[in-house]
């Protein structure tokens, strides 16, 4: 009568012992997993990640940039379609590029762009780089103060930014009234909603990306070198063309870079301050699809400002690349 | 240094502090006009304060933000930690190229493009798996934290190939696994920079217009582009106000980290001098 209580108890002591001894095991096994895979582990949840989430948007884009636009949900028209005899057929139609290249619109727009972000940049570069040298030859406590001072506006909000500069460049706005009152002129002048608007907005939301940059280039200079050159007797003019400039090349190209590349594709800016306008990429390509809804024609516009931006892109990734290998 | 130049350098300067800082200045100024035309004055007045508080609409927007901002910054901080370690110190894994390639292209791109393209993978995955089934909080949330991620794994990659590999070597050396190492050694050390990621992720998802806009859905419409929709057509007193809130938070945000960092300095350059004089 004790025997199968007994052999229960046995077989649940035996169950538990090699409970214990698997559950050891697995330990050891999920331990041994984690000490040989962790690295791959940490990779590839970032890595996954960023292939669903930002490389596959790209190849959608790019299809739906060759798709027909049709006035359906989704408005366009599929690539891949099963022909009779069962193959995958796709269909490539050049149509919307041929549109973009066709229409004048977007060939000026395009230019334009990029002309107001090369002016931008180079505006950028004349008051950021003096304003860079100003802050590495000040001293302690002030050096930080002004670091902080510009790296604040960048932590907050850029749209509220761009919208402090409409109410001073209204036509009743703040600046227009001080040179009425000054006596400068006699009748307010029409600054928002030119291109001038925009060209203020561009620099003033991207001279920090500027300064910053040549701020660290310009502080690791060896200062020695302008002490021999000066020595020698250059001119301090002199000096700075032929010493301190070409030294701070890297700089000036990463600043550049991080002005012009965001300010190309830039929507917020030449909408609020430009208006109907100043045409800008950026802008035509949100209008095409918010308010158009021609999806293909937006993907073909992506495409195209991709196509535009990826030569800077990579030289960006090169310089950075390079300054971290330093 | 040449002394001669010092002149035209302070006064650029000026100019440029002027310049970025004048905008601001008025902006707050303007929050306290009683008028309701933005640009004239009518006199001082918190009328505008009272009304943001009692906007139900900004609330419920700014609430949907903080959310967001959050949500983000977290798995940003995490995903983009995990990059940067990847980057600085796994020499060599296969796609290294394709991996940097993607942690640098975000830092770049144009918002519209990050936008549209999000917006189409949302689109396409919900009519092949019928998710997301609405565009909404979580399809901002996570086209926040691709491009905020970016941001992470540069500051973690940076911090540390700034210091440097002797502590980890040196506990190798003594016997300790990688994997411990990591844990004791490595993730201690990236801590403020951690934090600072963290910082600069919830920033970015709420400053965030473009993107958000794109991957957005009917109903769920964050601060940016509820200010947006409100300043498309000129001036706003109430957003006036909103905004010397929002800058006033920043500020003091900012200069207090500043000052913790300064005082950090000191103390690092006044210890350096002890064991100098020792």
């Amino acid at each position: 009568m004790i025997k199968p209580t007994d052999s229960a108890l046995t077989a649940s002591r035996l169950n538990e012992s090699t409970k214990m001894i698997f559950h050891r095991r697995w330990v050891r096994v999920v331990d041994n997993f984690f000490q040989s895979r962790w690295k791959g582990l940490s990779v590839a949840i970032p890595y996954v990640w960023l292939v669903i989430f930002f490389l596959i948007p790209f190849f959608i884009v790019l299809k739906i940039s060759f798709a027909e636009s049709l006035i359906a949900s989704p408005p366009f028209s599929s690539l891949f379609e099963w022909s009779e005899d069962a193959a995958l057929k796709m269909t490539l139609i050049f149509d919307n590029f041929a549109y973009l290249w066709e229409d004048d619109l977007y060939v000026k727009t395009y230019l334009n762009s990029v002309k107001i972000s090369t002016i931008s940049t180079i505006l950028c570069l004349l008051i950021g780089y003096p304003m860079a040298y100003a802050i590495v030859r000040a001293s302690g406590t002030m050096k930080y103060l002004l670091l902080l001072m510009v790296i604040l506006p960048f932590w907050t909000s850029f749209l509220l930014r761009v919208y402090a500069w409409m109410g001073i460049l209204a036509d009743q706005g703040t600046l227009n009234s001080f040179l009425i009152w000054a006596g400068v002129i006699d009748q307010p002048i029409r600054m928002m909603y030119s291109e001038f608007a925009v060209y203020i907005g561009i620099v003033y939301s991207y001279l920090p990306f500027m300064i910053l940059p040549l701020y660290a280039n310009l502080e690791k200079l060896d200062l020695t070198l302008h002490e021999a050159a000066s020595d020698l007797g250059a001119h301090p003019i002199t000096v700075f063309f032929t010493v301190t400039l070409p030294l701070t090349i890297p700089g000036i190209i990463a600043g550049g870079l991080l002005v012009f590349i965001p300010a190309t594709g830039e929507f917020v800016i030449p909408d609020l301050l430009g208006g109907g306008n100043v045409l800008m990429i950026g802008r035509v390509l949100y209008d095409e699809f918010n308010s158009n809804h021609d999806w293909p024609v937006a993907a073909a516009v992506a495409i195209a400002l991709l196509i535009l931006l990826v030569i800077p892109m990579m030289l960006y990734q090169h310089a950075q690349s390079r300054q971290i290998n330093n | 240094m040449p002394k001669k130049r010092s002149t035209f350098l302070l006064s650029v300067l000026c100019f440029g502090m002027a310049f970025l800082y004048i905008p601001m200045f008025l902006l707050i100024v303007y929050s306290f006009n009683y008028s309701k035309i933005v640009s004239v004055w009518g006199g001082l007045s918190t009328r505008w304060y009272i009304s943001l508080f009692e906007s139900e609409e900004i609330w419920s927007a700014l609430m949907l933000s903080l959310k967001i901002a959050i949500v983000n910054a977290t798995f940003a901080t995490l995903f983009g930690t995990l990059a940067g370690l990847a980057l600085a110190r796994f020499r060599h894994f296969r796609g290294r190229t394709l991996f940097t390639g993607m942690i640098s292209a975000p830092l770049v791109m144009p918002e519209v493009i990050t936008g549209l393209s999000l917006l189409l993978l949302f689109i396409t995955l919900g009519d092949l798996i019928g998710w997301p089934e609405k565009r909404g909080i979580t399809t901002i949330t996570i086209a926040h934290i691709t491009f905020s991620l970016a941001y992470v794994a540069v500051i973690i990659e940076s911090r540390l190939s700034g210091i440097g590999e002797t502590l980890e070597e040196a506990a190798l050396d003594l016997g300790a696994k990688p994997l411990r190492v990591m844990m004791d050694i490595t993730l201690p050390l990236l801590a403020p920079g951690m934090l600072a990621g963290w910082l600069l992720a919830f920033t970015l998802s709420l400053d965030d217009l473009v993107i958000a806009s794109f991957v957005s859905g009917p109903g769920s419409s964050t601060l940016p582009m509820l200010i947006y929709s409100r300043v498309k057509l000129g001036l706003k007193p109430d957003i006036n106000a909103l905004a010397t809130m929002i800058i006033l938070a920043v500020a003091m945000g900012v200069l207090i980290a500043g000052w913790i960092l300064i005082r950090q300095q000191k103390q690092r350059e006044r210890d350096a001098q002890l064991a100098g004089a020792k």
